[in-house]
Formats: structure tokens, C-alpha cells, sequence
């Protein structure tokens, strides 16, 4: 269908980017400033890329577009990539959101300017890889790679505890890869191939489905993350940059749920029915747990990493309902998560520049300095509590929905999020920027600028969009959502048949 | 039309908006820098402005005049207001049109959730039952907009304000107008928002802010049971869509959802769940508290959002799903105790409140019960008539609360008022109106709709019937020497503090002019629409819109006439009884209050909901999440999780660093004994098999 491997070019021209920044030499204050530019123009070229992919993408066509295939290593592994409803939102999830963590580093980074975009532009090519690679080894390549520059990220340009926090990211998330990997290649021996399709129609073992769905989901839980595997997360999301955060929030978490979505469901199906309570449970305990913990935070950040964790949990919940209300849901409320997790830290992110500190304690009384600052904020706090109207409420709506179909007590647990979020994102709210404004330290502080403006009332835009209008992305994943339900009720069906028929 | 009545206002709030955006993004500088003085002096005029206020905030309805007002107020305010207006006059004539000329209408907008067999549209839908509350809504609310130009001629932040009227109005109208229930969810979440932010208006008391939220959560609290139990009916019928799922309830009637381990009547566990996001936003027994801590918002929007509107939602929602109710008896049984309830135990706390707000506040939240009342018997266009006519007086006893107000200098407290007829007539004049209409008297608004809501739980089939009649008729007992006992306080008597009363004005024209009109519906909005809603006329004029419990209308009008008059006689004696108190022997309520302190006490603290609400819920909660964080995220997870295994592998590494001594014979021993091991392994191991 096309003419030019657009997806490979999307991937990759990111790197390209990281290449002419690390080629233009110098630490000066010029010499910056080229790497800023640089590195804007790559992310916004290759966004612009990645809208034609939007454009040639057909959503009535349920199986992979815009598919490359050629032979990389030994026989059976191959470079395969392509993308499809479910992968597509993600991929432009990840080129959309990538100016704006660009534009929101252009003065909160000043040491090592150079090598923080090239580390931020090879971790876009890493992450649209994840999403379009049709390989396993392809797949663990880029899934994997991506660890080291977050790494970096959080090691080198975070907060005072980044040593600790950038470990305790990459040994949690490194381990759950290790069984993941020794599932990869328990795939290979069964099937022959890593070529994800083939993979997806073959038929696994009763007994391998299993074990491969448990490796897997070490991985992928932990990246989620689901409770009880979930404690990296406050503190990388604290030490991390601003532009760390965003990232971190609103596209390397979505790579566990889409590895549930891509492997978890198709490949195993039987698994995965076999083990749906088991992901009911955590799901429901992460949503109740981390927002009854989200209510006490003191550090604004760690408070919404907290609500991430409970988002996720719906998201965990809906995949693995099976419904198509469910995946559905589970697709979009990633898809808002990423805008509205991402757009809430790039929030905090503008009074840390400007205060350098995250406690809620340190403000108060913002919206007296700062309107536009206070509308933003209270867009995205009431997107984050799923008020409708915003995407918050359509994914949880969703995902809610097609979950009490299947299982009602997670419903029921799960529902009670929506009285705590709305507890803490409005106590948090209430302290940062209600209220008078009396702390000396606060006084002069100033309203967005257009830089800031910039990054955000895009975001905002987004937020209602979706929330009024999703039809675009539901009708993006509606085919290969439809197909992905039908083989997995197929398979748990035959299983059901064939067990009544015994 | 009905596209404009409802995206008006939405157009109103937008450009009203974007004003009050400017105004303050003018008045406040951008930057990404903040400079720190130096000097000691923190000259900031803002910071100490803003310092000053922090701490007059004490159950005042008080203004903020610590800048000039946002260029473009007076616009703002003639936008918001005029579109208001407009969107009133075409609504008046959509009542005619489908009411009269039976021109109901469906009207799609967009596709909003589309997934599956999921499908949920935008969508306009007006009926009767519709337009009857667009009617009540785009006056009131008009009126409240042309009140509040008057009323907030002092605040700097105007432009906010009517963007935030405006908005809660189209959230309202949006509401009203659901073809679904989702998009009803829209609304009824819109208009939390609305008024999340309107009770929060002066964001720098602390109490409004406190309020603010716990308006919001206790309303989540609701909308938990509203959630399941739009899940529950999905799952059901497979559709969000009122058509769809009205015509498969008959089809419901019988079967069981297993809920929690309880097998539960799919109708009635439905219309509970359902029934419960009702009892938060209609602030009923139970999920009330946050209804009188709504108060600290500005007057007008206690009359507009927490008296003639947004708190009938619920009411409006029972009616709207009348074909489910009217399936589920236990249901209807469970809304009218919970209605009768709350008319009861509102009224009761009413009788001692000293916050002439507070006062009108509780009192709106036992007509809501009323309305509920009627709704447990089935007599759903009783109950329409009851929430169509206190939409009148309370919004006008609301106004001409903040018409006092606004004359006392944002005074709250009866206790310090008193004598006021004479100098403010006109406001003193509407009040009594509003008050009599409250109370029933004979032949205004209230009387037509307060008895027949008695009269219909007289008549009702229902395990509850009885205990909802008794309680209704005693409440309205209460009702009367409450609202009377306002009047006498604030208007009668000495006045309490001179120099409030020497410079008490009446209010400008802004201000009078709805408070009038309001007076005009308190006494007109009863008679003419008598038969419509409570006698013959309602199968002509609501047709399929309620479904009407067949035989309640017509037990209702061969109730004996003792019953009839019970009501009335209620209320003269009320009347009576606060005459006594506070005209003829003022000392007496002091006495009363003595020698019944444990009495007293329980109704001034609202029968302690609160304070038990903060132990059972809020303590425990926060308690929780603290414990969760630390012990259980930290100690356990962490501890035995990354924390525990880096510390253990230095634990390892540490030991096995002592175990190499260096020393030949430690490791000649030591591998003698493995050796040992070993050999007794292979011989009692493979020995054994």
C-alpha cells in the first residue's frame, strides 16, 4: 500500500535526530540552544510523519497496516514491524506528546543540555519501536531498551534521591524482563517463529500458556503498574525531570497494557481467562489501596503517580474482562491517562520551576497569581477524577462497564474509586490553589508564560475533545478490538465446549 | 429551539469565560521566574490584601473588595443574562408546544460512546416531563442572573461568576434534556461541577472551600450507586437509551442479579442503585450534609443551584424513570420511607438554626422529601407539580434571604436582627409570600402541591404509606412555625444590632424585580396548573413521559375531607405555636431550650451527622491511606520487596566475605562436612526409593 516504509521512518527518524545533536559538538550556551531546536524540529517532523500513518490508516481493516518485513538474524527472527488499531493510538500517543516534554525541558534543563535530548529522542524511537515491533526479539529489543535512557533520565537530570529511585526503577522493571524473556524463548521452541501474527494463531499448550502468561506478566505488571509491584513508581515519578515524569506516565506505563493486549490475550488466551480473577483482585485492591494512599500524600507528584496507579488498575481490569466495552475502554482510558497523567505533571512541573519544591504544603492560594495556571490545573484535576465530558470519564465509564458484565464485585470494589479520586485530586487542588494567598515565598510568582501556555491548552483541547467526541479513537481500535474479543471468546468457549462434552 | 435553549447558555459561560480569562491574565503578569525580595518588607500589596481577608471569613456571605472589577463585567453580566432570557422565553413556548400541542421531539446531536453494542448518542430529547423542567430552569435561573448583577455589584470576580451560572445552567438543561443515561450522568455530574465551583466561589474562605468539596464527594457518594446502576442496567438490556429500556422492563419483572452474594430483583436492586445517586444530589436523609455547608456559596446560587434546581435532579430522575419504578414496589417502598425521612428530620433540625440561609437550606431539603414521597406512591406528575411550584418560593425566599442579607451588610444570623419590615417593606412583603406559599395557605402555589403530595401518600399502596403520611403531615407542621418563626425573627420584634438596622436599604432594582416576579409564581404557579398535574388533565398533558401509578390519582380525590384539612390545620398551627414564641411570649423558647438541653442540642448539631460521619468515614479513611503508605507500601512491600532484597544481598555478601577466613583448615572443614552431606544425601535419598 505504500510507496515508502513510513512506520520504520516514524521509528527511526527520531534517531537520526539524536545523531545531528550528538554530531553538532560544544557545551556552549549556542551549542545548547541548536540541541533544543534540533531536537524540537526531529520530534515535531516525526509527529507530522506519524499523522500520515493516521491518514492511510484503514480502521475497518482489523489486521496489521503498513507492515515491513525483512531478514535480520538467524532463520525465523525476523525485522518485523507494523501496526494496528490497537498499536496505532499509542504510536501517535508517543510522537504527540514528545514536543511538548521538549518544549517543557527548553529552560528547567541547563546541565548536559546535548546528551538530555539525545537521550529523550532515542528513547522516542525505543518507545514507537515497542509499539509497531511485529517481533519478539524485535519486541524485547525495544521494550528493554527503553529501561536505559529513562535510567539515565532519572539518574542523571532527577531529583536529590535519583540514584535510588533510577535502581529501584530498572531492577523492578529488569527483573519481571528476565522471565519475559525465558517465556520469548519457550514461545520460540513451541512455535518455531518469534513473528508475532503467526504466533497470535498458533495454538499454545494448555500447560505452556501458563507459565509463558505468568513471565509475561511479570513483565508487564510491573510496568504497569499493578499493586503489589507498583512502589517504583512514586519515587522515579518524584526524582524524575518534569519531562521524565511526562514520559513515564503517559507512554512507558502503556507498555504493559499493551503487552496484555498484544501477548497476554490473543497468545494465551486460556491463561488469561484462567487468571482474569487473579487480575480482578489486584485490580480492584489497586484502585482502593493506592488512592486511599493517595489521599495522605504530602508531595504532589507522589499524589498523582499514586492516582496513575489506580487508573492503571481500571485499564488491567477492563483488558482482561474480555468484553469489548472492556479492551475498548482499556485502549482508551490508556490513550486519556497518557494526556491527562502527562499534562498533570507538566502542571507540577511549572510551579517546581518556579518554587523548587513538590510539597503540597510549600503553596496555597495560586489562583490569586495565577488564572490561567488554576483553569488548567482544574481542567485536568477534573479529568483526572473522570468528571464526563473530559476522556478521564469515558475510558473509566468503559472499562467499568464491560467489567461488571463479566464480574460484578470488581465493578462494585472499583467504583469506589471514583469517590476517593475525586477525594484527593480536589484536596489537592483545594490546597495548591485555593485559598489566599499568605505564604511570603509565593508572592511574586507568575502566571504561565506563552512557552507554557504552549505545552498545555493543546493538552486541554485534547482532554474535552476525547471527552465529548472519542469517537476517533474508538473507531481507530474498534476492528482489531472486535477481532482480538472474538478469538479470545472463541478459544475460552471451545475450551468450555470441549470440557461440557467430556 | 431546543438546541438554542440549551447551548445558549453553554455560549453565555464561554464568553464570559474567556472574559473573566482576560481579565485576570491582564491583571496578573506571566513568567517562568520568581523574584525573591530581599528587603524585609514583603511590600507585596497583593499578599497582604489577600492576608486580610483570610481571616474575616467566618459565616459571612462577605465580598472580597480588594480590586477594581474585571474589564468587561457589565458585559459579561448583560451577555450571560441576556442569553438567559432568551433561552426562558423559547422554553415557556416548548412547554405549550409539547405540553398543549403534544409536539414531543428527538433530536440527535452526535455519536458520543460508540464501542460494541455500547451505543450512546448526544441527543436532545424533550417531553413533558422536559419541558416542564426546562421551564423551571431557564426562569429561575434567569431570574438568579438578572438577581445576581445586583447582588455581586461589589465583586471584582463577576465575570466568573455569571460563566459559572451560565454553565451550570446549560449542565442542567443537559440534564433535563437526556435521551440517555449517560448523557444524564453528563448533566448530573456537570451540574456537581457547577456547583463544586460556585459553592467555592470565594476560593479564599477556607469553609467555602471545605464546603465546596465535601459537595462534590458526598455527591460522588451518590453517583457511586447512579454508576452501577447504569451498569447494572446495561448489562441487563444491552442499551443506555430511555426507549429501549423502558420497553424491556416489563420483560425485567422477575428476574435476578446476583449482587455480591445476594440474589437480588434485577428492577429493584436497579432502581435502588439508581435511587441512591438520586438521595446524594437531592441531598436526602443520609447524603444531606452537604447540602446546608453549600450555603457558603453566594445567595444567588443558593437559590438557582441548591433550592430550585440541581437539588430536584434526583426528583426529576425517579420521575424520568417511572416505567422502572413502577416495576420495582420494594423500590418505590425504599424511596418513600427515605423521602418521608428526610421531610421529618430536615424540618426538625429547621425549628433551631440561627443562619437564615441554614434555615431555607433545611427547609428546601424536607421538600425534597416531599417530592420523594410522592414519588414512593407513584403519583410522579404530584411530585413534578410540587418540585415546579417550590422552584418559585424557595428560589424566592432564597433571593429575599440575600435581599436581607445584602441589607444587614452580609449579616446571616436572625439573632441579630429583627424589626426589619420597616425598613425594608418591599423585601419583607415577598418574603411573607414565599412563606405562605411554603406553608400551604390556602390557594397559593404551595398549598395546591404540599397537600395533594399528602394526600397521595395517604392514598398510597405501600408498606410505607402510613409512616410517609404521618410524617409528612407533621412536618408540615414544623415547616410552619420554622418559616414563620424566620419571619418573626428577621422582620418582627426589636432589632438586635442598631447600626446594621439603622443602615439596612432595600436592595436596587436589580434585585427586586426577580424577587417580585418570583412572588407573582409563588402565587400563580398553583391553580391554573392544578388539573395538569394532579388531577385530570395529566394524561393529556404528560402522556407517556411518566407512567403513572393507574390508580393513584383517582384514590386520591376520595380520601376522606377530614384528611384533606389535615394539612391546613397543620399549618395554622404552626403558625400558632411561632406566633406564641416569638411575638407574644418571646422568653418561652429560651425556657424551652433550658429545660430540654440534651433535645436542643441534638437538632442545633443537626442530630450529629457530621461528627459521626467524620468518625465512621473520614478518620478511618485517612487513617487507612496513611497506614497503607507507610506500613504497607513501605514496611511490607518495600521492606520485603527491592528494600529487603538489595539489603539481604549485602547481608549475603557481608557473610560470605567473614566465611573466607583465609584460614586452610576452615575450608578443608568445611568441605568435609559438604562431602558428609553429600554421601548421607545419595545414601538415605536414593536409599529410600
Amino acid at each position: 500500500m505504500t510507496t515508502w516504509p513510513i512506520l520504520s521512518v516514524t521509528t527511526f527518524l527520531p534517531l537520526v535526530g539524536a545523531l545531528i545533536v550528538y554530531v553538532s559538538r560544544g557545551d556552549d550556551e549556542a551549542a545548547q540552544g541548536n540541541s533544543r531546536w534540533i531536537a524540537l524540529w526531529t520530534t515535531l517532523i516525526t509527529f507530522a510523519v506519524s499523522l500520515l500513518l493516521v491518514w492511510r490508516f484503514d480502521p475497518t481493516i482489523a489486521d496489521f497496516q503498513f507492515v515491513e518485513k525483512g531478514a535480520w538474524l538467524a532463520s525465523g527472527i525476523t525485522y518485523h514491524m507494523g501496526v494496528d488499531g490497537i498499536s496505532l493510538p499509542f504510536v501517535i500517543l508517543t510522537t504527540a506528546l514528545m514536543p511538548f516534554c521538549i518544549i517543557a525541558s527548553w529552560k528547567s534543563v541547563t546541565v548536559r543540555v546535548r546528551e538530555y535530548m539525545m537521550a529523550f529522542l532515542i528513547l522516542e524511537t525505543l518507545m514507537v519501536g515497542t509499539f509497531s515491533a511485529l517481533d519478539l526479539v524485535l519486541f524485547y529489543l525495544f521494550f528493554e531498551g527503553g529501561l536505559i535512557p529513562m535510567f539515565l533520565i532519572i539518574g542523571v537530570w532527577g531529583g536529590p534521591r535519583r540514584v535510588y529511585a533510577s535502581f529501584k526503577f530498572f531492577l523492578y522493571t529488569l527483573l519481571g524482563s528476565v522471565l519475559m524473556l525465558l517465556a520469548i524463548m519457550a514461545l520460540y521452541w513451541n512455535g518455531g517463529t518469534t513473528d508475532i501474527p503467526t504466533l497470535m494463531h498458533t495454538a499454545v499448550p494448555r500447560s505452556l500458556q501458563t507459565w509463558a502468561w505468568l513471565a509475561f506478566f511479570a513483565s508487564f505488571a510491573v510496568k504497569m503498574p499493578m499493586w503489589p509491584v507498583h512502589t517504583w513508581l512514586p519515587d522515579a515519578h518524584v526524582e524524575a525531570p518534569t519531562a521524565g515524569s511526562v514520559i513515564l506516565a503517559a507512554i512507558l506505563l502503556k507498555m504493559g497494557g499493551y503487552g496484555f493486549l498484544r501477548f497476554s490475550l490473543p497468545m494465551f488466551p486460556l491463561a488469561s481467562h484462567d487468571f482474569a480473577p487473579l487480575i480482578f483482585t489486584l485490580s480492584a485492591i489497586a484502585i482502593i489501596y493506592t488512592s486511599l494512599v493517595a489521599l495522605m500524600q504530602e508531595d504532589m507528584k507522589k499524589l498523582i503517580a499514586y492516582s496513575s496507579v489506580a487508573h492503571m488498575g481500571f485499564v488491567t481490569m477492563g483488558i482482561f474482562a474480555g468484553t469489548i466495552q472492556g479492551v475498548a475502554g482499556g485502549v482508551f482510558q490508556m490513550i486519556s491517562h497518557g494526556i491527562v497523567s502527562g499534562a498533570l505533571f507538566l502542571c507540577v512541573g511549572i510551579v517546581y520551576d518556579r518554587m523548587h519544591t513538590r510539597e503540597i504544603a510549600a503553596y496555597g492560594g495560586l489562583v490569586n497569581r495565577m488564572p490561567l495556571y488554576a483553569l488548567t490545573f482544574m481542567v485536568f484535576t477534573m479529568a483526572n477524577v473522570g468528571l464526563p465530558g473530559t476522556s478521564g470519564f469515558v475510558g473509566e465509564f468503559m472499562t467499568l462497564l464491560g467489567t461488571f458484565k463479566v464480574s460484578i464485585p470488581t465493578a462494585f470494589a472499583a467504583t469506589f474509586g471514583v469517590i476517593l479520586s475525586a477525594g484527593y485530586a480536589l484536596w489537592l487542588y483545594r490546597k495548591v490553589v485555593f485559598g489566599a494567598l499568605v505564604k511570603p515565598s509565593l508572592s511574586s510568582i507568575k502566571d504561565l508564560t506563552f512557552r507554557e501556555c504552549l505545552t498545555l491548552f493543546p493538552l486541554i483541547a485534547l482532554t474535552i475533545l476525547f471527552g465529548v467526541y472519542p469517537k476517533p479513537v474508538l473507531d481507530m481500535s474498534a476492528a482489531s478490538v472486535q477481532q482480538l474479543v472474538n478469538n479470545y471468546n472463541t478459544a475460552v468457549s471451545a475450551v468450555k465446549a470441549a470440557a461440557l462434552l467430556q | 429551539m431546543v438546541q438554542a435553549i440549551v447551548f445558549l447558555p453553554l455560549l453565555g459561560a464561554i464568553l464570559a469565560g474567556l472574559i473573566a480569562l482576560f481579565g485576570g491574565h491582564a491583571r496578573n503578569p506571566s513568567g517562568d521566574t520568581v523574584e525573591h525580595h530581599d528587603d524585609h518588607g514583603h511590600g507585596d500589596a497583593h499578599a497582604v490584601a489577600h492576608d486580610d481577608h483570610a481571616h474575616d471569613d467566618h459565616g459571612h456571605d462577605d465580598h472580597h473588595v480588594s480590586e477594581p472589577p474585571a474589564a468587561g463585567s457589565r458585559l459579561a453580566e448583560l451577555i450571560t443574562t441576556g442569553l438567559l432570557f432568551v433561552s426562558a422565553a423559547l422554553s415557556w413556548f416548548t412547554l405549550v408546544q409539547v405540553g398543549f400541542m403534544h409536539q414531543d421531539a428527538r433530536i440527535p446531536l452526535l455519536p458520543w460512546i460508540m464501542s460494541g453494542d455500547l451505543q450512546v448518542y448526544w441527543a436532545l430529547r424533550v417531553d413533558t416531563l422536559t419541558a416542564v423542567m426546562l421551564v423551571v430552569v431557564t426562569t429561575v435561573s434567569s431570574l438568579v442572573h438578572m438577581y445576581s448583577i445586583g447582588y455581586m455589584d461589589e465583586d471584582p470576580y463577576r465575570p466568573r461568576f455569571f460563566g459559572y451560572l451560565s454553565l451550570f445552567t446549560f449542565a442542567m438543561l443537559m440534564l433535563v434534556t437526556a435521551d440517555n443515561l449517560v448523557q444524564l450522568f453528563f448533566g448530573w455530574e456537570g451540574v456537581g461541577l457547577a456547583s463544586y465551583l460556585l459553592i467555592g466561589f470565594w476560593y479564599q474562605k477556607p469553609s467555602a472551600n471545605a464546603a465546596a468539596i465535601k459537595a462534590f464527594v458526598v455527591n460522588r457518594v451518590g453517583d457511586f450507586g447512579f454508576a452501577l446502576g447504569i451498569f447494572a442496567i446495561f448489562a441487563l438490556v444491552g442499551s443506555t437509551d430511555f426507549e429501549t429500556i423502558f420497553h424491556a422492563a416489563p420483560g425485567l419483572t422477575g428476574k435476578t442479579i446476583n449482587f455480591l452474594g445476594w440474589q437480588a430483583d434485577a428492577l429493584t436492586l436497579t432502581c435502588l442503585l439508581l435511587f441512591m445517586g438520586a438521595m446524594g444530589k437531592s441531598a436526602q436523609f443520609l447524603l444531606h450534609t452537604w447540602l446546608p455547608d453549600a450555603m457558603e456559596g453566594p445567595t444567588p446560587v443558593s437559590a438557582l443551584i441548591h433550592a430550585a434546581t440541581m437539588v430536584t435532579a434526583g426528583v426529576f430522575m425517579v420521575a424520568r424513570l417511572s416505567p422502572l419504578f413502577e416495576l420495582a414496589p420494594n423500590a418505590q417502598a425504599v424511596v418513600m420511607f427515605f423521602g418521608a425521612t428526610t421531610a421529618f428530620f430536615a424540618a426538625t433540625v429547621g425549628l433551631v438554626q440561627n443562619d437564615i440561609k441554614r434555615i431555607v437550606a433545611y427547609s428546601t431539603c424536607s421538600q425534597l422529601g416531599y417530592m420523594f414521597v410522592a414519588m414512593g406512591a407513584g403519583a410522579y406528575s404530584v411530585g413534578m407539580f410540587h418540585l415546579f411550584t417550590h422552584a418559585f418560593f424557595k428560589a424566592l425566599l432564597f433571593l429575599g434571604s440575600g435581599s436581607v442579607i445584602y441589607a444587614m451588610h452580609h449579616e446571616q444570623d436572625i439573632r441579630n436582627m429583627g424589626g426589619l419590615w420597616k425598613k425594608i417593606p418591599y423585601t419583607y412583603a415577598v418574603m411573607v409570600v414565599g412563606t405562605l406559599a411554603l406553608t400551604g395557605f390556602p390557594l397559593t402555589a404551595g398549598y395546591f402541591s404540599k397537600d395533594a403530595i399528602i394526600e397521595s401518600a395517604y392514598a398510597a399502596h405501600n408498606p410505607f404509606a402510613f409512616y410517609g403520611f404521618l410524617m409528612t403531615v407533621i412536618a408540615a407542621g414544623l415547616t410552619s412555625f420554622y418559616s414563620w418563626r424566620l419571619i418573626f425573627k428577621t422582620f418582627h420584634g426589636e432589632p438586635h444590632d442598631e447600626h446594621h438596622y439603622e443602615a439596612a436599604h432595600e436592595a436596587p432594582l436589580w434585585m427586586l424585580i426577580p424577587i417580585g416576579a418570583l412572588a407573582v409564581g409563588s402565587i400563580v404557579a398553583g391553580f391554573p396548573f392544578k388539573e395538569l398535574f394532579a388531577g385530570h388533565g395529566i394524561e393529556e398533558f404528560f402522556r407517556e413521559s411518566v407512567k403513572m401509578n393507574p390508580h393513584i390519582i383517582e384514590e386520591m380525590h376520595h380520601i376522606p375531607q377530614a384528611i384533606a384539612f389535615l394539612p391546613t390545620v397543620m399549618m395554622v398551627v404552626g403558625f400558632l405555636v411561632s406566633y406564641l414564641f416569638y411575638i407574644r411570649r418571646p422568653y418561652l423558647p429560651v425556657e424551652l431550650a433550658n429545660t430540654q438541653p440534651m433535645l436542643y442540642q441534638f437538632l442545633l448539631n443537626k442530630w450529629y451527622f457530621d461528627e459521626l460521619y467524620d468518625i465512621i468515614f473520614v478518620r478511618p479513611a485517612k487513617w487507612i491511606g496513611y497506614q497503607l503508605w507507610k506500613k504497607g507500601d513501605g514496611f511490607i512491600i518495600d521492606g520485603f520487596g527491592p528494600d529487603g532484597v538489595s539489603a539481604r544481598v549485602l547481608d549475603v555478601t557481608r557473610n560470605v566475605v567473614k566465611i573466607q577466613t583465609g584460614y586452610l583448615y576452615h575450608y578443608a572443614f568445611a568441605m568435609l562436612i559438604g562431602v558428609a552431606g553429600l554421601i548421607t544425601w545419595f545414601m538415605f535419598g536414593f536409599g529410600g526409593q
